[in-house]
């Protein structure tokens, strides 16, 4: 029976890991589903989803030796693939200011407050050692108009002198 | 009256390069109409072209007249459109039929002159902005065999404000 995995392996970039991973796991028959990858703070990240005819120890020992290899942490979750369910995001936030702790906790505490579903959230640590800047992108999905989730996001611009742009995404189908 | 099917990515005929109308007739206003029907039936769908339903002529539809609030020449048809004009680019949010459970970034010019033939075969003008004039751009892209897959930008973002998301 075939098993989706969500693979996450986490290192020192290097180049080619992605390459020496993916070989190993389609010469043992795997197939892989969405993924993504990121580099965070110098640190090589990836989630990917693996379908695969194998248990999860057959996975773990196909990944032990590549993952020892390129010196990488890994971990094995079952998953369910949920495929061809996407949700379009109907809001983006650009956030940025200097940088300080709770930027994150605050502003998507406040957007959660609207049910605002975070679909995908991207932030990076930019500016000098000496004056760091955090900027910081979502996309998510709110059924409540833009001007309830301006208000609550007005009272933290204030708060935490951050810049805030709201932008509507309306996506054209033709 | 009739509806079409929607061909879907990968079918080869969406990557073929549609032929212009020499006449516009009853026919191809017959298939106009059948294209009109189908595309009333397509909830949140914006326009179509006729390679989407397997003609390879080089026919749209763009109607955008369901959003309002964003600037538009109402319902259109347009025959042999070509770009005459195109200034700027903006990044916005594209799904599309013919490409099921995917949206993606794609880049356009953000206003445009068109020249075409309306169904009647009268020559027409139009300059679009925004919304319209991406619509109409994905649109054209249909009848040289691109779809939007072929154009999108990577998804990282930018701090830019953009006007037409």
């Amino acid at each position: 029976m075939k098993n989706w995995y969500m693979l996450t392996l986490v290192g020192k970039d290097q180049p080619g890991i992605v390459a020496e991973v993916s070989q190993v796991l389609f010469k043992a028959g795997g197939n892989l589903g969405e993924a993504s990858m990121s580099r965070l703070g110098g640190n090589f990240t990836i989630m990917l989803m693996l379908h695969m005819e194998t248990e999860q120890e057959s996975v773990r020992k196909l990944l032990q030796p590549i993952c020892e290899k390129l010196n990488l942490f890994f971990h094995i979750d079952n998953i369910v693939a949920d495929l061809h369910q996407h949700i379009d995001p109907n809001y983006r936030l650009s956030v940025h200011g200097a940088d300080q702790a709770g930027i994150v906790a605050t502003v998507t505490s406040s957007l959660a407050k609207s049910d605002f579903n975070i679909l995908n959230l991207e932030s990076d640590v930019g500016g000098s050692k000496e004056k760091p800047v955090y900027i910081m992108h979502i996309e998510g999905f709110a059924n409540c108009g833009r001007e309830e989730l301006e208000k609550s996001l007005q009272l933290l611009k204030r708060e935490k002198q951050i810049v805030m742009h709201l932008i509507p995404i309306d996506t054209m189908v033709g | 009256m009739a509806q079409f099917e929607i061909l879907v990515y990968p079918d080869e005929r969406l990557q073929q390069v549609s032929q212009p109308v020499v006449e516009v007739n009853a026919e191809v206003r017959n298939f106009i109409s059948d294209l009109e029907e189908t595309l009333s039936f397509l909830p949140g769908c914006v326009g179509v072209a006729a390679p989407q339903v397997g003609r390879l002529d080089r026919i749209v539809i763009v109607d955008i007249s369901s959003r309002p609030h964003h600037k538009n020449h109402g319902h259109l048809v347009l025959i042999n459109p070509v770009v005459t004009f195109k200034e700027g680019s903006a990044v916005g949010r594209e799904g599309c039929l013919s490409v099921p459970d995917y949206t993606g970034k794609v880049s356009r010019s953000k206003s445009i002159e068109v020249t075409a033939q309306n169904e009647l075969g009268t020559h027409v003008m139009y300059k679009m902005v925004g919304y319209e004039a991406r619509a109409l751009q994905h649109e054209i892209d249909h009848l040289d065999g691109k779809l939007f897959l072929d154009r999108l930008v990577g998804k990282r973002n930018d701090l830019k404000k953009r006007t037409d998301f």
